[in-house]
C-alpha cells in the first residue's frame, strides 16, 4: 500500500486535495506530497496506531441493532481534510447568518407569526408540522434565542462550492468526534502540524460553557450547567459524556433530576441541588412526561413548567425543532432576508415541495433522478435514493408521497466532493460531507472546519455513522506559507 | 456529586473487586485439586458454590467438570458472576462515569476488558488459561493502584473504597462457609456426611482456604501453630489486620462512612454487624452452628449493602426500570 498521485482518479467529482491525476491543489501539496513519500509499512503503522489511539481512548459510538446495542469504535481516516482559511471565511458568515435568521423565525413563530401573516412562509406549514410545539406559544427565552447549538450539514458540489443540506436544530450531534479526531491526528501526523497553519478547535467545549451559561436565570457567578442524556445505550452517549467531563458539567439522566415549587433540582449525596442551565441531549417528545408522552423515563416530570415560568433554561429550547424540517429549509433564504434585510450567504441544495402539487406532480415523475426525504427524519434513516433504488423502492414511495405530501422533500442527487481516504490499494477516492457547529446565545461561534463524514463505501453517498460511514480530521489553513 | 454517580463509582468498585477474587479462586481451585485424589469430594462444584450461581450453572451444564466450572466462571457471557460479566459491568460503570473516574483509569479498565474477552477464548488449557488469570489479578491491582494514585480522596474514592470493603468481606464469607460446609462433621445441612471423603485433607483445604485469600503467608506470621480450622476461621473473620479478613474490612467500611454526609443509618449498621463479629465464640461454633451463624452475618453485611443504597443512591421510582 504505497501512494501514487498519478493512479489516483476522481473521475467527474471534486476531488479536495487532487485536481487531476497526479497534481494535488495548491493547499494541499505539502499533505500530497509527503503521504506519497511514505513507504508501505510506514503508511499500515500509521493506520494501526490511529486504530490503537481510538482503541484506547475508547471513542466508540452505539449501533442499534436487532441482535442488540452494539458499541462500535469510531471509524476514522488518517488523511486530513483540507479547506483553506479564505474558502471558509464566507462560508463561516454565512453559517453565522442562517443561525441569526432560523432563530428570529422560531422566535416569531412562537410570538407574533408575522411572517406566516406577511405570507412568506404558508400557515399551513407551522400548523401541519410534526416539530410544532404550542405548549411554547408565548415564550420568550433569554436573547430572542432558541436554537443555541446548531450542526448543518454542508456538501460541495462539482464546482467545489458549499451547498447547505440540512439544518440540525434539534440534538445535532458528531462535535466531540470533530475534537478527538484532531487529536489523532496528531498522534499519528504531528510533523505535519509544523508544515501547516491549522487553525485549532480545541476552543469549543469553553465556548459552549460561555454559551450554556450565557442563558442561566439566576444571576450565579457559577451558574449550575449539566448535560441531560438518554443514558448509556444512546449512541451519542459517549460525546454527552465527553462534553459534560470537558465542559465540568454533570452528566445527568431524568431520574437524576426533580422538579419542586417549579424549580429543577439534582438528587446528591448531600441533598439536594438547583439546576440552572440544561444541556439536553434528549428530543422534545421525551422531556416531560407531564406534557408530551406520558410514560417517557428519560425525561423529568415537572420540566416544562419549570422552564416556562423561567426558572431553568433548556438548550435547545423546546420547539426549536420547527425550523428542523427538511420543508421548512427550503425557506430559510426567504427568512434571511426577511429578518436580517440581508442576501443569503450560503446557498441551499435546490428543493421541490411536495406539498405544493405542480412541484409534487414534478417529483413523481422524476423519482429516479431525485433524493426524497421526509421531513423530520435524521441519521439518514427513510430516504429515497432515487438514482440508486429499485422500482419497487420508487413505487412505494410514490404511495407514500400521495398519501402525505406534506412530510416529503427532494432533491436533484448532488455530486458530492470527495477526498481520498486510504484503503487495501493505496488511496481511493470516497464522497464526503461536512458539519460544521455553530452557537448562539448573547454571542455567536463557529468551529473551525466542523465534522467530516465519509461514504465509506465507494460510490456510497451515505455518510451516516450508524449506515457505515466514517469519518476526517478538518484542517482550516490559512495559505501563507510557514 | 451526584447519587446515580455514586452508585455507579460503589458498583465499579464491586465488581472490580469481584473480578479479582475470581481469577484469585480459580486459581487457586486448579492448584489445590491437582493434589488431591481424583473422586474426592471437594470438587469444582464447590466454586459454583462460593459465586453462588448453582442453579444458573445446573440449567446450562450437565457435568461439574473443570472445563464446564472454567467456562462458566471465566468467559460465560451470560453468567452474572462470570469474570467477563463482572468485567462488563466494571467497564460500563466506568464509561459511565468517565467525567469522575481519572482517563487513565478508564483506558486500563477498558484495556483490562479487551484484552480479557480476546484471550478468554485460548485459556481451556491449564497453563494458558493460568496465565490469563495472573494477569487478569495483576491488571486489577494496577487499576487499583492507579485509582489510589491518581484519583482525588474524595466522596467518590470513598464510595470506591466501601464498595471493595463490603465485596471482599462477602467472599471471605462465602470462602470460610465452603470450607466449612466441606469439612465440618454433621452441620451440612441435608447433604449427606462428607467427612471421610474429605478429612483426611482437611489440612490442605484449609490451607488452600488461606491461599484464595492470599492469606497463607501472613496468617503463618500472625499464628504460629500449624492449620487448622479454628485458627484459620478467627483468622478470617475475626482479624483486624489482614485486609481480607471480615473485621478488617467491615473497619475500613466504618472509617470511609465517616467522611460521608447523611452517615447515621449506615453506621449503626456497621456497628451492629461489628459487635456480632465480634461476639462470635468461634471454637463453640466450631462444634455447631457455624454455617448458620455464616449465614446470619451474610444477612448483616447485606444490611449494610441495603443502608448505603437507602441513604446515597437514587430511589428506585415504580414503574422506573433502571438500566
Amino acid at each position: 500500500m504505497r501512494i501514487d498521485w498519478k493512479t489516483y482518479n476522481p473521475g467527474a467529482f471534486y476531488d479536495e486535495l487532487i485536481s487531476s491525476p497526479g497534481h494535488p491543489r495548491k493547499s494541499g501539496r505539502i499533505l500530497a506530497r509527503y503521504l506519497s513519500s511514505l513507504q508501505s509499512e510506514d503508511l499500515q503503522q500509521r493506520k494501526t496506531a490511529a486504530e490503537l489511539a481510538i482503541k484506547a481512548m475508547g471513542i466508540s459510538f452505539t449501533v442499534y441493532s436487532e441482535a442488540g446495542n452494539i458499541d462500535r469504535e469510531w471509524p476514522f481516516d488518517i488523511i486530513p481534510r483540507i479547506i483553506t482559511e479564505k474558502q471558509w471565511q464566507k462560508t463561516s458568515q454565512g453559517l453565522e447568518q442562517r443561525l441569526r435568521a432560523l432563530n428570529c423565525f422560531i422566535d416569531d413563530i412562537y410570538n407574533e407569526q408575522k411572517i406566516l401573516k406577511d405570507k412568506i412562509v404558508p400557515a399551513q406549514l407551522i400548523a401541519e408540522s410534526a416539530n410544532f410545539r404550542k405548549e411554547c406559544l408565548g415564550m420568550k427565552p433569554k436573547h430572542g434565542v432558541w436554537a443555541h447549538v446548531c450542526g448543518t450539514d454542508l456538501i460541495r458540489d462539482t464546482n467545489g462550492q458549499f451547498y447547505v443540506l440540512e439544518d440540525n436544530l434539534r440534538v445535532p450531534s458528531g462535535v466531540s468526534y470533530m475534537l478527538e479526531n484532531r487529536k489523532v491526528t496528531k498522534r499519528v501526523f504531528p510533523e505535519l502540524f509544523e508544515n501547516y497553519n491549522i487553525l485549532p478547535i480545541t476552543e469549543y467545549t469553553s465556548q459552549l460553557f460561555d454559551t450554556l451559561a450565557a442563558i442561566s436565570p439566576r444571576q450565579a457567578d457559577y451558574p449550575e450547567v449539566v448535560v441531560l442524556t438518554p443514558g448509556i445505550y444512546n449512541s451519542a452517549y459517549f460525546e454527552h459524556s465527553f462534553l459534560a467531563q470537558r465542559m465540568g458539567a454533570e452528566l445527568v439522566e431524568g431520574g437524576d433530576l426533580v422538579v419542586e415549587d417549579d424549580c429543577v433540582y439534582m438528587r446528591t449525596i448531600n441533598g439536594l441541588s438547583r439546576v440552572d442551565v440544561i444541556y439536553r441531549r434528549i428530543d422534545d417528545m421525551f422531556l416531560d412526561p407531564e406534557v408530551f408522552h406520558p410514560d417517557s423515563v428519560l425525561g423529568v416530570k415537572g420540566l416544562m413548567r419549570a422552564w416556562l415560568k423561567g426558572n431553568v433554561a433548556l438548550a435547545n429550547a423546546p420547539g426549536a425543532g420547527v425550523a428542523d424540517d427538511k420543508v421548512i429549509y427550503t425557506y430559510v433564504p426567504a427568512m434571511i432576508k426577511y429578518y436580517l434585510a440581508e442576501e443569503p450567504l450560503l446557498e441551499n441544495v435546490p428543493s421541490y415541495l411536495c406539498v405544493d402539487e405542480k412541484q409534487c406532480q414534478y417529483v413523481l415523475e422524476n423519482l429516479d433522478k431525485l433524493v426524497v426525504k421526509p421531513a423530520n427524519e435524521s441519521g439518514g434513516y427513510g430516504m429515497l435514493m432515487g438514482p440508486q433504488a429499485s422500482k419497487k423502492e420508487r413505487d412505494e414511495f410514490a404511495r407514500r408521497i400521495r398519501a402525505n405530501p406534506r412530510n416529503y422533500m427532494a432533491q436533484p442527487l448532488i455530486s458530492l466532493s470527495t477526498a481520498p481516504v486510504l484503503g487495501e490499494r493505496g488511496a481511493e477516492p470516497r464522497h464526503i460531507d461536512l458539519r460544521p457547529f455553530i452557537l448562539q446565545a448573547k454571542d455567536t461561534y463557529v468551529t473551525p472546519g466542523g465534522l467530516t463524514r465519509v461514504a465509506m463505501v465507494k460510490g456510497s453517498y451515505v455518510v451516516n455513522s450508524s449506515q457505515g460511514g466514517g469519518s476526517k480530521d478538518t484542517w482550516i489553513v490559512s495559505e501563507e506559507e510557514r | 456529586m451526584l447519587s446515580r454517580v455514586a452508585e455507579r463509582i460503589y458498583w465499579l468498585g464491586r465488581y472490580l473487586e469481584r473480578t479479582e477474587n475470581t481469577a484469585r479462586l480459580l486459581t487457586v481451585y486448579s492448584n489445590l485439586l491437582l493434589d488431591l485424589p481424583r473422586g474426592t469430594r471437594v470438587g469444582w462444584h464447590t466454586l459454583v458454590e462460593i459465586t453462588g450461581s448453582l442453579q444458573d450453572f445446573n440449567e446450562k451444564f450437565k457435568e461439574t467438570d473443570e472445563r464446564s466450572v472454567n467456562r462458566f466462571l471465566l468467559s460465560d457471557q451470560s453468567n452474572p458472576s462470570s469474570i467477563i460479566s463482572s468485567l462488563s459491568y466494571a467497564r460500563e460503570n466506568a464509561r459511565t462515569t468517565r467525567e469522575i473516574i481519572p482517563t487513565e483509569a478508564w483506558e486500563q479498565i477498558n484495556n483490562l476488558y479487551l484484552f480479557t474477552r480476546d484471550n478468554m477464548g485460548k485459556a481451556t488449557a491449564r497453563g494458558p488459561r493460568h496465565q490469563l488469570l495472573q494477569d487478569i489479578i495483576a491488571h486489577c491491582q494496577q487499576i487499583t493502584g492507579l485509582l489510589a494514585g491518581a484519583m482525588s480522596h474524595n466522596s467518590g474514592y470513598n464510595f470506591l473504597r466501601i464498595a471493595r470493603s463490603l465485596e471482599r468481606a462477602d467472599m471471605s464469607t462465602r470462602i470460610v462457609d465452603v470450607g466449612s460446609f466441606t469439612l465440618l462433621p454433621g452441620l451440612a445441612r441435608g447433604v449427606e456426611f462428607q467427612e471421610q471423603s474429605a478429612k483426611p485433607f482437611a489440612n490442605m483445604i484449609w490451607m488452600n482456604v488461606l491461599h484464595s485469600l492470599s492469606a497463607y503467608q501472613m496468617y503463618r506470621q500472625h499464628v504460629l501453630d500449624r492449620v487448622n480450622g479454628e485458627d484459620v476461621v478467627t483468622f478470617i473473620l475475626q482479624d483486624a489486620q489482614f485486609p481480607r479478613a471480615v473485621m478488617h474490612c467491615l473497619l475500613k467500611l466504618q472509617s470511609c462512612l465517616q467522611h460521608l454526609p447523611n452517615n447515621e443509618a449506615s453506621l449503626a449498621q456497621v456497628s451492629s454487624t461489628l459487635s456480632y463479629l465480634h461476639d462470635a465464640d468461634i471454637p463453640a461454633l466450631l462444634q455447631g452452628g457455624l454455617l448458620e451463624y455464616i449465614d446470619e452475618l451474610q444477612v448483616e453485611i447485606a444490611a449494610i449493602h441495603a443502608r448505603i443504597a437507602e441513604t446515597w443512591f437514587l430511589p428506585v421510582v415504580s414503574g422506573q426500570h433502571s438500566a
